[in-house]
């Protein structure tokens, strides 16, 4: 009895260990190009190609601004990502919201388009969009690669948006307008901040996906300012230089700074939350004692 | 995401149209301009003919459709449908084991560990894409350590391959898998899986009968998200494949550069499209759409 139990466990813990050193493999993988990617931004030789030895030298002449190539399309792909972001985020929420909300003719039709980005290879996507400005003689360059990132980073700020209410926000909304508050009133200090949360992931994935962009990028620049992706990969033809690498290491790390920063914020004002809390109930609890 | 308002909430909403408008408009209109009108001038164009300075000639014909059959289209085709599905079945075997370690996990651990997943995929793409390039190239650290083990006698020729293609997919699609996966393990009751041990079901059994079944629609998802994605994709191959590697999303980009056959171009992505569809058909039949973990 006692030996098929011992062995039980035995047999538990042992697999407990082989999903673990499997989830570590997996890791593994996922960094490995990380760690090589910022490995090479330390590499002594001009283009990536093997190993030399170690030099910071990249870094500094990333900082030296002379490498302009870089820091143009480093620039252009900011402002494009910042707008794409702010753009589709507006219109995002507000469709999330109206979509959840109202009931209207064409509703199922617009929620099924709103999928087609998401799904559909962007290629398609991109590739249509081309055709048609072309065809009504749009020029190409900010504006259409602009449109292009909305395009897809729309969708996925509505369906965040949408994850994101549920009955709760309804009842919320019903209880400010019965307390005599406008609808505008109404939509700023109650729907907005109940559903902030999903605004900012709305924000920060189309952020990310709009500065990570090649294919929509590639296609509707036509022949002016690459932004960073587009540039990388025409780079790749010829060899990368080490300060891309490091510009790519400066970017993530800078990423993974603002994300712990944000992470200890909240978790510090969850804790402040979380004693406020406590305190009132403490102070209703011994009103009504008392 | 259930619809949680009842009927009577919902029709007291009918009032003035403006708030609708102003929500529900911009999106509407975008989606309409941007998504839908393009989409069916690609249809459109597919069945139109090139004429001779690469430009469009608005006259009907099957041209572009027949040329897909031509044989070497046909085999680019099918090999980059054999790709996604080898892509798509590594990351699914790759991937269930993974996201059910992830989803067993207590929830702030496992938000941890997502977390964790996603950090390294803010890096650039096309740079973790060289990455595995320098890894693999013929002088390469992962030949070199094979050389000194004394596993192969000469370098072997990674770059350039379907197979160094296929790792760079695989390694990049993973999460899109493993996402879905996890949200649907995660959802998956302790009680049914006790249940089924208690009845007397070994581990396979309940894992066939009850962990399958139930994390199916997450699963599916993860197909749809791996297998489109790696049958359009083209940056893979023009970093992993140095252009000498053509997979469908190549053939498309070079119709609308320097060989300029736009009805070509469209007929590949309206192949494409169709494929897309077929497979979304399959999944509204068991989940809806809306529920699809895409996010």
């Amino acid at each position: 009895m006692k030996s098929t139990k011992s062995r039980k466990l035995r047999r538990q813990r042992s697999s407990r260990f082989w999903s673990g050193f499997y989830a570590v493999l997996i890791y593994t993988v996922f960094y490995i190009p990380v760690a090589v990617m910022i490995a090479f931004s330390f590499n002594d030789a001009p283009r990536n190609y093997y190993w030399q030895g170690f030099t910071t030298r990249w870094y500094a002449k990333l900082f030296s601004f002379a490498n302009t190539d870089l820091w143009d399309a480093l620039i252009y792909s900011l402002i494009i990502a910042l707008l794409a972001t702010a753009i589709s985020v507006i219109i995002g929420v507000l469709g999330g919201i109206g979509l959840k909300k109202f009931e209207f003719r064409g509703k199922k039709f617009i929620n099924m388009m709103i999928y087609v980005p998401i799904i559909v290879p962007e290629i398609v996507l991109a590739v249509a969009m081309l055709i048609i400005f072309i065809t009504i003689g749009v020029k190409l360059g900010m504006g259409t690669i602009l449109i292009g990132h909305c395009t897809f980073c729309i969708p996925y700020a509505v369906v965040t948006i949408k994850g994101r209410i549920s009955g709760d926000n309804e009842t919320l909304q019903e209880a400010s307008m019965d307390l005599g508050a406008n609808r505008r009133q109404t939509f700023w200090r109650v729907t907005v901040p109940s559903i902030m949360p999903g605004i900012t992931s709305a924000a920060f994935l189309s952020f990310t996906l709009s500065i990570d962009d090649v294919v929509m990028s590639n296609m509707l620049s036509g022949a002016t300012q690459s932004t960073l992706p587009v540039l990388i990969l025409s780079m790749n033809r010829t060899g990368l230089t080490p300060d891309t690498n490091a510009l790519t290491t400066v970017m993530i790390a800078l990423l993974v700074i603002g994300l712990l920063t944000v992470n200890a914020f909240q978790r510090r004002r969850r804790k402040k939350d979380a004693r406020l809390a406590a305190e009132a109930e403490m102070a209703i609890s011994s009103a009504h004692g008392g | 995401m259930t619809e949680t308002a009842p009927p009577a909430a919902r029709k007291k909403k009918r009032g003035s149209s403006l708030p609708r408008l102003a929500q529900a408009g911009p999106v509407s209109v975008w989606m309409v301009l941007f998504v839908t009108i393009p989409m069916l001038f690609i249809i459109y164009i597919s069945f139109m003919t090139r004429n001779t300075f690469g430009g469009i000639e608005y006259k009907f014909s099957l041209t572009s459709y027949k040329t897909l059959l031509d044989a070497i289209y046909f085999v680019v085709i099918a090999k980059s449908l054999k790709v996604a599905l080898v892509t798509t079945l590594l990351c699914l075997l790759l991937g269930y084991p993974f996201a059910y370690y992830i989803a067993r996990k207590p929830p702030q651990v496992a938000s941890k560990l997502i977390m964790l997943i996603m950090i390294p995929f803010w890096t650039n793409s096309l740079m973790r894409l060289n990455a595995w390039m320098l890894l693999f190239q013929t002088n390469g650290p992962v030949n070199n350590a094979l050389l000194s083990l004394g596993w192969i006698s000469q370098p072997h020729k990674f770059i350039y391959t379907d197979w160094l293609v296929m790792v760079g997919l695989i390694t990049n699609m993973l999460p899109f898998a493993v996402l879905p996966m996890y949200s649907s393990i995660e959802k998956l009751q302790n009680s049914l899986l006790e249940a089924s041990a208690d009845l007397g079901a070994r581990p396979s059994v309940t894992f066939r009968k009850v962990t399958l079944p139930l994390t199916f629609p997450g699963i599916f998802s993860a197909i749809i998200l791996t297998f489109i994605p790696a049958l359009g994709i083209y940056t893979v191959t023009d970093m992993l494949g140095g252009g000498k590697v053509l997979y469908i999303g190549n053939i498309i980009k070079n119709q609308f550069g320097v060989i300029r056959n736009w009805p070509l171009g469209a007929a590949l992505s309206v192949l494409l499209l169709l494929i897309t569809a077929l497979l979304i058909f399959i999944y509204t039949r068991f989940a809806r759409i809306e529920d699809m973990e895409v996010v």
